[in-house]
Order: C-alpha cells, then structure tokens, then sequence
C-alpha cells in the first residue's frame, strides 16, 4: 500500500500555483503582499504629492518651535516660552495622571462593587446592579459632561464663602468646593522633610521584611505570624514618634518645627490661595473614567469569584480553614488568574478614554499636542502620527507585560 | 387514614404527629428577611445604608418628577410655572418637548421627517429574520438584503436609480463568476470581484450622469417655466406668512405682559386657584403662540429656499447652452497651453512644485496652464451640477451635515455594527490563519486600530483624509465616520472572535478536515458556527460600545445628541439646564444598549446545545 500516496513525477504547471495547496498559500501571500504594498505606495505617493502641494514638508522641527500658549494644570515646569514638545510632554504627564488617579479610583470601586453584587444581602446586590447596568448602558461622554455641570453649576462660587456667605467649607475648614474646583491642602516640606522621608521608607522595608520572615517561620515552625495589623499599627506608631521627635529637635523659631506642614487654601478676594486647585475638568474626567470603569471591572471581578467552583470552597472548609483563609489562600489565587487579564485591559480603555478630556477643557496630550499645536502650526499630519504613536506605545507596552503575566501564571498542561 | 391514631398507647407512638408550623421567625418574611437582609453586623450595617441611599434618592427623586413642568418656553418660565403651582423642586422636562423634533432628528429638513421615519419602521421586518429566525420565514432576507440600498436612498435621497446602479454591481459580479466558474473557479471569482469594482468605479457613475444628463435635457424646459410659475406663486404665500408673523409678534408680546401680571397675582400671598390656573392656562397659550410663530419662521424658511432655488435655477438654466458652448474652447485652450508646457512641468498642481531653478516664462506659462484647468473643471462642474438638480428623479437630496439627534447615533450605530461583524470575523480568521503575510497583516491592524483612543481615529479621519487620497477626492463626513467607527469596533469583535476560535477543541479543526472540506467550508460549517456562539455576550459588549461611541462624532462637527444638548444648554432660553436633558438622553440610550445586552442573554440561551 506504499505506492498510493507517491505523487506522479511531472514537471511544474503554472496552475499548480493555484490547485496545488504545497504552492497556494504562497500564491495567495504573494498576491496579498503585492496588493498591501501598491496600497501603502498609494497612500504614501498621494501624501506626498498633497503635502508639496500645500507647499509643506515632512518635518517635526515645529516640536522645538515655541509654544506660546499656556497650560492651566502644569506638573512639570512649563511656561508659554518654552517649545512645543515641551508643552506635548506636559500634555503627556496630565493624560498619565488622569489615567493613574483613575485606575486606582476604579480598581477601588470595581472590587467593593463585584464582591457586594453576590453578596446575598437582596438591597445591597440590587442597589449594585443598578449601578453596574446604569453606568454601563449609557455612554461614559454623557457621564463626563453631566458631572462638569454639576460641578460648575451647583456648587457656590468662591465669594459665598466669605463671613456670613451660603456656602462653608468641610471636613474641619480644611477642603473647599467651588465652581472653580475643589482646593485642598497641599503638603509644604521644610527641613528635614528628606530624612523624614527615608526613615519613613526604612520602616517600610523593615515592616515588609519582618512580615515575609513571620510568615516564613511559620511554615517551618507552625508560629502563627505576627498580624499584619500589629505590624502596621507599629510602623504608624514608630512614625508618629519620629515625627514629633523631630519636630522638637529641627532649630526653628518655635519649639515645634514640623518637617512636613499642610497649606490650607483660605479665601483671598474673590478665589481662594493656597492649597491644591483641583479644577474641575480633572474632577470630572477623574470621576466619570472612575465609575464608568468601576462598573466594568465590578462585572469583571464578580465573573472571575464565580468562576472558582463551589467545590474549592467546600474543600477548604472540609480542610477547616476558615472563611477568610479560604479567600485568601484558596478561591483568591485561582480567581485572580481569571480577572487580571480584563483588569488590565479596562485599565487600558480608562487610558485610552481619557481623550475624552477634550468635551471638559482637560489639557491632556490630546488637547496640548493634538489639539493647540496642531492648530498654531499647521502639522496636522506630524501632530496626529505622534499623537497615536504615543497611545499606539503605552497600549502595546501594558498589553505586553499582560502576555507576560499571563505566561507566567497559565495552568501548566501537557 | 381511618386507622391511624395520633395516640394508641401512651408511651410507644405508633403514628406520626401531625406536621406542626415552623417558629414564626423562621418562616415567610421574618426568616427571609433575617436570612438575607441581617444575618451579620455587617450585613446589617450595610443594609441600613443602601435603604438610606435608596430613600435619599427616591424622596430627591419623586418630587422633582412628579413636579415636572412639561410646557415652558424657556427654564425662567419653567421656574415661574413652579413657583405658582408652590412646588420647591421640580424638573424642567419642558426642554425636551420645546427641541423634541431637534434631539430626534437634528437639522433634516422637517418636510422629510417622513423619510428617517419609514426607514426606521422598514427596519423591524429587515431585521426580525436576523433577530428571530426561528420564527420570521426566511424569505425575508430577501428584504434584509435589499434594506441597506432603500434605507440609503430614503435617509439621503437622490434619483431612485442611484440605489440600483450599486446592487447592479453585484448582479454584474455575479454574472461574471456564473459565467467563469464554468471554466475555472478562482478566475471566476477574480473576474467577479473586479468586475464589481469596474462597475462600481467607472461604469456607474457613466451611467448616472448621463442618465441626469438625459433627464435633465429633456425636461430643463418645462423646469424652467415650473420654475418661474412657482416663484409668482410663492410670493403672495410668503408675503402672506410674514404678514401673519408681523402679527403675531405683538401678540405674542401682549400675551408676555399678561403673564407677567398673571404670575404677580398668583404668587402674591393668599393667591386662590382660579389666579394660579389663569396663569397655567396663560403659559400654555403662550407656548402655543410661540409654536405657531416658530412653524411659520420655518416656512418661510422652506418657502425662502425654495424660491432661492427656483431662482438659481431659472437663471442657469438658460446659461447652459452658453457653458456648453464655451466648453469646447476651453477645453481647446487647455490642450493647446498643455502641449506647450515643457515636459517637466506636466501634471503639476500648484506653481510651488515647480522644481527649483524653474525659469519666470515657464512658471507664468505653468499658471496660465493651471489657470485655463480650472477654468475648464469649473465649467465642467457648474454643467454636471445643474443637471444633476434638474435630473433627480427621485427624493431630494439631503446633506450629512443636517443629520443630527438620535437619528445620527441610530444610522452611525447600526451601520457600523453590520459592516464591523463582517470584517471583524475575517480579521479573526487572518489572525489565527497560517499564512504569515496574513497573520502579520491582521495583527497590525488589530494592534495599531485598537492601540489609539476611537477619538483620536475620528480626527484622523476629518484632518488627514485628504493627505492620503488624490487631489479633488470628495469624501462625505459621515461616510469617513462610519468608516472609522466599523474599523475601531471590527479590531475589537476579531479580538472576541480570535477568544472564540481559540476555546474551541482542537479536535473540530481535525474533524472538519478529515471530512474533507477545504478551508471556508470547514470554517462556515464547522468552526463559525461554534466559535460564533461562544463570542456572542464579547460581541454584543463591542455593539454596545460602538453604539455608545456614537456620541464622539460631536467633536468633528456631527450633532449627535450630546452634543445638541450642548448646543442648547448654550442658547438664552435653556441656558442652566442639564439634569433634564441628560437624563432624557441617558435613559434613550440606556434602553437600547440594555435591550441589546438583554437580546444576547435571550441568544445565549437559545443557542445553548449542552443540556445542563
């Protein structure tokens, strides 16, 4: 039965190129390289020919030009003498900070979320269905405008404050809400601030040392470890007599010279000074990416707890371990594996949503590099490649390190 | 049973007691409750708390609704109408009914409402073969098919034949890979597909302008008579209608006055409620008023329009012979200049792209070259437009600008949903394909689409669009931007494909081959279907989004609805409203992304095939 499968020997047909699978798949990549590069030679023939046309050029000699323009939320140092990119980078920083703030803010209520949705309170469980299908069902724009405008339209204005005004500020005269933005407390560091700060990191690492080696001995010895709750209550502890101590010791007008004080905002004409200004373009951005992320990362933690099988539960109890070992130790480690890879990837959308900056005034990187310098230098072409390059980067770095965890954690099979 | 006893003999119980009730607290409502609303401290704490939340909201809530002020013609008289009625709080829902036909159908033609109408009604039978299936006769998909070129027609109009010079394009692909496939299969489809795209490109568009042409030459005459009786008509009617507004102006201001008596003597102490109904019924005469003069600046908005265009028309129609008989000797003089022109200098657009060192003569010889094009492309141009006007045959056309309101999301949405289905699915099948061109072409596309905020996309495509296309390319907004959205969403429904794909076992790959079924068979028959299946909540979450994302368009210029609510909190009369109209809008979308999401629930269900 050898000679069935023996080709007949005969020379190369032009039509095996097509009816011979050996040599179809090369014709069809072939075809389809061919047909992807008259495409992209198209496209980038035109844009030539349009750009000379316009009397431009290809040319990203504009990022050192100066700007010009101001920005209203500066983290790093910029003024409106200083150059395009530098304005891009400040763009940058704010997109990243809306993104960080939150992606804390919505990991938050996701988790209390998805874990108070199977909670088998029936008014708890309803009250975050509600939540979960109201902010997902309507779109996260609606949810940015609608918290500007309560933010800037029923909020007192900071004059209100003022003796006898309508309005007072909240928790102890310390945070006030304006329809310019919230102004909370800003640290001040005097002398000493530095060592203050490396003791406080010290103390970190010798908590998180301690703990590790507690925990360790334990499973060598069976000591239970010290909880976490007293070794954190210590490291306070620890802290707070630190800094006491050291404001007694700092040589300073008063016996007591704080390393690190808060400036309150005060009322000062007709807007407050001091302080923290958190306008409310950061406000509402922050917010809306918050809840409208927190209600997709809820779903996504509650789908990952279902997953893990009852019978892992009733295993663990069988084990007597009790209910928040059982979390801990068992249902945990197996649910994060499901939910780790969506989190990460909603914390990319919050990322990528926070473009939506442009409906609010933000000045992220879109309104800064995309939006003003775009319009104050004609680059629309070079302004959007580096725009999508930037979010192209970030998209592919995150999504790389989630290939990397997901390696890292797969269920070894065959 | 007659024979059992609940007592025989005093100390051996022979018989069952009878079933007794269960301790109170462990029955009904008590044992639920306690089961479920307090069985820790926690659980308690937080029940506490949400009935607290709840009762916050709803006693915030239910005034403001049941105060709700339907008729007003602007928030301060809304605000009037609350303080007579004495209500505290209340919602301005007013806003809603005064722009109702705006947030629907922004600025389309109110003549054509009827249009996006009846295309939304057709809708329901073009889908429900897609929806339900089981119980819609299949024959429908013939309408289905045939739906997208109808709802075109109807939402944009143009001559009815436009419609079916495309679908023709498929018919003539059609019946080139009938006639091929004889012969050879993969010839045959090659011929169709360029067939199509022949059809499509060139042969089409022939065929549309001389059928304008046609038209329009045989009726230019009696247009023009049309044209110039319409204009004698419509001037009495307009000046009629403005007589009529001139009228109502002081009446509309007397109306004015008198609610402003009627409000003081309503809100004075002791008010009685004959003075508080004298003011209501005030209020809605007002608004009537005011919508009467409203409806009649609209017609003469119509009439004004329509006359401008008589007028355009019966002014060029009769320079048509002049423009056609200029156009030879245009077009001679462009030849002449053309040929005259030193080689190099050919094909230029503008005199900056002259190479350098370019002499004065050449140059001034290239401008008049250029000069002379465009004389000649403008003539061409003011002749294929006008009869383009006077050869519809058919509905008017509308511009995409005028679209607006929920009509826009609707169109964009549902557009971009049934084009990114099909190009996701191949995206998917290029992704887990072994061929490594293609493979790294789908991952490229998938990656750099899905990588950059939609919004960010959009702008691309109203900036840079006319970078990558030729010179003169004109590319209707709204096509640009269900081109984006289809692109944006596509990359994310082959993502949930690939999921799909992927969970399959490898063994209905293996199966599939070893019937013997070559790749797109195995792919429709065995593999799709599955994987289709498993992706369906992935899908209808990527539908849902796309239909959300709807709302961008309003950064480029489309008015969708939030961006008209924009609009109008920016207007005098509802300048400092936005509960009301957010919750409106919000609550429009809601109900058609829950029902989507509740639909795929139902599909799930259906199509469920393990018996658990």
């Amino acid at each position: 039965m050898t000679t069935l499968t023996e080709q007949p020997e005969k020379g190369f047909r032009l039509s095996q190129l097509i009816y011979d699978t050996r040599y179809r798949s090369l014709t069809i990549q072939v075809v389809a390289t061919i047909l992807l590069v008259s495409i992209i030679y198209w496209l980038i023939a035109n844009t030539i020919s349009n750009l000379a046309a316009l009397g431009k050029e290809f040319d990203f000699g504009f990022l050192s030009s100066r700007a010009g323009y101001d920005i209203n939320q500066t983290l790093i140092e910029y003024d409106n003498s200083m150059s395009h990119g530098r304005a891009a980078l400040v763009g940058i920083a704010n997109t990243l900070l809306v993104a960080f703030l939150g992606c804390i803010m919505a990991t938050i209520i996701g988790v209390v979320v998805g874990v108070l949705r199977l909670s088998k309170n029936w008014v708890v469980s309803r009250l975050m269905a509600v939540y979960v299908e109201g902010f997902r069902n309507v779109p996260l724009l609606l949810w940015i405008i609608l918290i500007f405008a309560l933010m800037t339209e029923s909020t007192p204005q900071p004059r209100d404050f003022k003796e006898g005004g309508s309005a007072s500020m909240i928790l102890w005269d310390s945070v006030a809400v304006t329809n310019r933005g919230i102004f909370v407390p800003s640290p001040v560091f005097h002398n000493g601030a530095a060592l203050f700060g490396i003791i406080t990191l010290i103390g970190l690492v010798a908590a998180f040392v301690f703990r590790k080696k507690s925990i360790k001995r334990q499973l060598l010895t069976g000591q239970p470890p010290v909880s976490i709750w007293v070794v954190l209550g210590a490291l306070i502890a620890g802290l707070a007599a630190v800094f006491v101590l050291q404001g007694f010791l700092m040589p300073g007008e008063q016996a007591f010279n704080p390393a690190i004080t808060l400036n309150l905002p005060e009322l000062g004409g007709f807007n407050f000074t001091g302080g923290l200004q958190l306008r409310n373009s950061l406000i509402a951005l922050w917010f809306a990416l918050s809840l409208y992320t927190g209600a997709f990362i809820a779903e996504i933690v509650r789908a990952g707890i279902l997953s893990v099988s009852r019978g892992q539960t009733e295993a663990a109890y069988a084990l007597g371990l009790r209910p928040n070992r059982t979390m801990n130790l068992v249902i945990l480690p197996q649910a994060l594996r499901v939910i780790i890879p969506p989190l990460i990837s909603q914390f990319l959308n919050l990322t990528k949503n926070s473009s939506l900056a442009i409906a609010v005034g933000y000045m992220d990187v879109r309104a800064t590099l995309g939006g003003i310098t775009i319009n104050q230098t004609g680059r629309e072409l070079e302004g959007m490649l580096l725009l999508g390059s930037f979010y192209l980067l970030i998209s592919l770095l995150i999504s790389s390190g989630m290939n990397f965890y997901n390696n890292s954690v797969k269920l070894k099979e065959r | 049973m007659s024979d059992t006893h609940a007592q025989t003999v005093r100390f051996v119980r022979e018989s069952m007691l009878p079933q007794q009730e269960p301790p109170i607290a462990q029955t009904g409502a008590v044992k639920w409750v306690r089961e479920n609303l307090f069985s820790s401290w926690l659980n308690a704490i937080l029940t506490l708390l949400s009935i607290y939340v709840v009762y916050t909201v709803v006693s915030h809530l239910f005034p403001w609704f049941a105060n709700s002020v339907w008729t007003a013609g602007s928030l301060g008289e809304c605000r009037e109408v609350l303080a007579v009625e004495g209500a505290s709080t209340g919602a301005c829902f007013a806003v809603i009914s005064d722009r109702w036909l705006q947030l629907m159908f922004g600025f389309y033609p109110s003549a054509f409402y009827w249009r996006p109408v009846l295309t939304f009604v057709l809708l329901v039978p073009a889908l429900a073969p897609i929806l339900y299936s089981e119980r819609v006769s299949s024959k429908m998909l013939w309408f289905t098919a045939l739906y997208p070129f109808l709802a075109t027609w109807l939402l944009w109009g143009g001559s009815f034949w436009v419609p079916l010079l495309v679908i023709a394009g498929f018919v003539v692909g059609a019946a080139l890979f009938a006639i091929g496939s004889r012969r050879n299969l993969i010839i045959a489809t090659v011929g169709g597909i360029l067939g199509a795209i022949f059809w499509w490109l060139f042969a089409a568009p022939a065929v549309n302008s001389s059928l304008h042409h046609m038209v329009g030459q045989s009726r230019a005459e009696s247009i023009l008579q049309e044209a110039s009786s319409l204009r004698a008509e419509l001037t009495p009617e307009l000046q009629a209608l403005e007589a009529r507004k001139k009228e109502l102006e002081p009446v509309i201001k007397a109306a004015n006055e008198e609610k402003a008596a009627l409000l003081e003597a309503a809100t004075t102490e002791g008010a009685n409620e004959s003075a508080k109904e004298a003011f209501l019924a005030k209020v809605d005469e007002l608004q009537a008023l005011r919508r009467e003069d409203l409806a009649i600046a609209a017609d003469i908005v119509g009439i004004q329009s329509e006359m401008s265009v008589a007028r355009a028309l019966s002014s060029s129609i009769p320079q048509l012979p002049t423009l056609e008989g200029q156009l030879p000797t245009f077009r001679s003089t462009y030849e002449e200049l053309e040929a005259a022109l030193p080689s190099a200098l050919r094909g230029l657009r503008t005199p900056n792209q002259a190479p350098a060192g370019t002499s004065a003569e050449d140059l001034n010889a290239l401008s008049s070259v250029l000069s002379a094009k465009s004389s000649l492309d403008s003539a061409e141009l003011a002749i294929s437009s006008i009869y383009k006007q006077i050869g519809i045959v058919g509905l008017e056309p509308v511009n995409s600008r005028d679209f607006g309101g929920f009509m826009l999301a609707l169109v964009i949405g549902l557009s971009g949903i049934s084009l990114s289905m099909a190009l996701g699915v191949l995206l998917a099948l290029g992704r887990q394909s072994n061929l490594f061109i293609i493979h790294t072409i789908s991952v490229g596309f998938i990656e750099i689409i899905r990588g950059v905020p939609l919004i960010v996309w959009l702008f691309t495509a109203s900036l840079l669009l006319n970078y990558f296309l030729p010179p003169g390319t004109e590319f209707d907004l709204m096509l640009r931007v269900v081109i984006m959205v289809t692109f944006f969403s596509s990359a994310y429904i082959a993502e949930v494909v690939r999921g799909g794909l992927a969970a399959l076992p490898k063994g209905q790959y293996e199966a599939a081959d070893a019937l013997g079924l070559d790749y797109w068979k195995s792919m429709r028959l065995i593999i799709l279907p599955q994987a289709l299946k498993i992706s369906i909540p992935g899908i209808v979450n990527t539908f849902i989004g796309l239909f959300k994302d709807t709302t961008l368009v309003m950064f480029i210029g489309l008015l969708d609805p939030v961006g008209l609510s924009n609009s109008i909190r920016a207007t005098s009369d509802w300048n400092g409203i936005y509960w009301e109209l957010f919750v409106f809008i919000g609550l429009l979308f809601f109900v058609f992304c829950f029902s989507m999401g509740r639909y795929s629930l139902y599909l799930e269900k259906k199509l469920q095939r393990d018996h658990r």
